[in-house]
């Protein structure tokens, strides 16, 4: 059962990935990559992540990928990408070198793990994944925690001053497209 | 399922988004081929909890998500500046520093 479920969602995975990278809509592409955050919470569930699945599902499908419909819809750039090589090669450079990654992952991962089996989290899940997750980060990854708060106020303002639309006063007059 | 059936779907999503970066010219979809190859360490950091025995891989992940979190917001910010002075999303045509 676990094995059947893991083929069908991995092979999702893969094929929605696919279709995002050579998508030829924008839209499509963000609608694939909605469908591989889904499968990728199942793979979450298979892992005893239980918390982190639906965090995904939440934040990820839920909060990140409106966001870059919304920034989509706003920019209406649905229009056909040009694949214009203005690097010589790029196509097939960009496919051997990615393609290169994957064999030296694959080979590594195959080295390395191929006659590990899981230990399973059913000892430290014993209270509750979400239980165990709260109690390590609030005691032993309290400082990391308490630094992505203040990243998360870094990029709000951040995103702020970037998205600011400029008077004409502010604008440097060397600046001549601005 | 053995660990490694994880760990090698991991590296074939982060394959697919490396490609993604380096063949494609609209921005937008850069971006999301970013957020590709973090989800496949996120499916990476979690195959590894498991494996040990400990949710040490699952809080790593958990920051993970809240760091892309973030840079979504201040990347997507970018996108839409530029789109404003140039009328386009290409990264093509930002090419003010090319010598």
């Amino acid at each position: 059962m676990e094995k059947a479920v893991f083929i069908v969602a991995a092979i999702g995975s893969v094929l929605s990935a696919v279709w995002m990278v050579f998508g030829e809509n924008t839209v499509h592409s963000a609608l694939a990559l909605v469908a591989n955050f889904f499968t990728l919470s199942v793979f979450y569930v298979l892992l005893e992540a239980h918390f982190l699945a639906v965090v995904q599902i939440i934040v990820y499908a839920g909060a990140i990928m409106v966001l870059f419909l919304f920034v989509i819809m706003l920019l209406g750039v649905d229009r056909r990408d040009q694949y214009k090589e203005t690097i010589r090669f790029q196509f097939p450079l960009a496919i051997i070198f990615s393609m290169g990654l994957l064999g030296v992952l694959i080979f590594t991962i195959r080295a390395a793990f191929d006659k590990t089996s899981f230990t399973g989290l059913s000892q430290a899940n014993a209270s509750g994944n979400t239980q165990g997750l709260g109690r390590l980060l609030f005691t032993h990854y309290l400082f990391p925690f308490e630094v992505t708060s203040l990243l998360l106020i870094v990029a709000a303002i951040g995103a702020m001053v970037i998205g600011k639309r400029r008077t004409p006063a502010e604008t440097d007059p060397e600046d001549e497209d601005a | 399922m053995a660990p490694a059936a994880f760990l090698i779907l991991g590296a074939i999503l982060f394959s697919l988004g490396t490609l993604g970066v380096l063949l494609r010219k609209n921005a937008l979809i850069i971006f999301m081929s970013i957020e590709l190859m973090l989800n496949a360490v996120n499916l990476t950091f979690i195959t590894f909890a498991r494996m040990s025995g400990t949710l040490d891989g699952q809080v790593l992940a958990f920051f993970v998500i809240a760091v892309a979190a973030a840079e979504v917001v201040v990347g997507l910010a970018i996108i839409v500046a530029m789109f404003r002075r140039k009328q386009s999303a290409s990264v093509d045509d930002a090419r003010l520093f090319k010598w």
